[in-house]
């Protein structure tokens, strides 16, 4: 099987939206017939890495690319950046406002359990430009 | 046990009834990060949130069936989100851990 290409928009603060991406990428992994734990931990990174950026960056870009045997999925945004990647990792630690976590998120665990879910995490970020995380998964 | 027969067990009572699936665990947890990332597949997840991101969280983590707890309300758009995703969800008015108790004891998990 030939690699997959989806892209997909996510809008920024808009937390109903958030989760079409992944919930498209789950439905299509299900399709071919992917085994169901990589499905699950695919579909659980890139939610979280939907949600984040809807909460912290309006909104970004994803590219997926989907293998046989694994799955790699790129999110780029051009939001105001991560100041302190090393606290941002860290369970527990959040900068969500108040509304998002009304909403249930917010718990300082989005960075976490997308690093938790994959098998290769990168991230990187400049202040005022914006951040890149790559992921990947394999099955 | 599954969810279709835990839906006919009082105090629960059915809200969306989509696939019926085998109840393996119980799980308690009101932040969606948090059960995301803990909820274990096929478990029977017992909350406060009835909102459009739950049923999100519901179906990336496979759970088998929400259950809105303490009298929680499931708006309507997550409603029609639970039947468009084929997640079920049943209700009670009991608090959480009292519904996850009742739920373990009617699924004979946990050697209760």
């Amino acid at each position: 099987m030939a690699a997959i290409r989806l892209n997909y928009d996510v809008p920024g603060d808009d937390f109903t939206r958030a989760g079409e991406a992944s919930a498209d990428l789950k439905a299509r992994m299900k399709k071919l017939g992917m085994p169901s734990e990589g499905l699950r931990r695919a579909a659980i990174a890139l939610y979280e890495g939907e949600i984040n950026l809807a909460i912290h960056a309006g909104g970004g870009q994803i590219l997926v690319e989907l293998g046989p045997d694994k799955v790699e999925m790129t999110l780029t945004d051009q939001g105001p950046g991560i100041a302190d990647i090393g606290l941002a990792m860290s369970e527990g630690y959040s900068t969500a406002p108040d509304e998002v976590r009304s909403l249930g998120f917010g718990a300082g665990m989005g960075l976490p359990n997308m690093k938790r879910y994959s098998d290769d995490f990168e991230i990187e970020s400049e202040l005022g430009k914006g951040t890149r995380v790559f992921m990947r998964v394999n099955f | 046990m599954t969810t279709d027969k835990l839906a006919a067990v009082p105090p629960f009572e059915p809200v969306v009834l989509a696939e019926s699936r085998e109840i393996t665990e119980v799980y308690c947890a009101d932040l969606l990060s948090w059960a995301m990332g803990r909820a274990p597949e096929g478990c029977c997840w017992c909350t406060v949130m009835g909102n459009v991101n739950a049923v999100a969280v519901a179906s990336l983590a496979d759970v088998a069936a929400i259950v809105l707890c303490d009298g929680a309300a499931l708006d309507a758009e997550a409603e029609a989100k639970a039947r468009q995703q084929g997640v079920n969800i049943l209700r009670c008015a009991l608090p959480v851990f009292e519904a996850g108790l009742a739920a373990a004891r009617a699924a004979g998990l946990y050697g209760l």
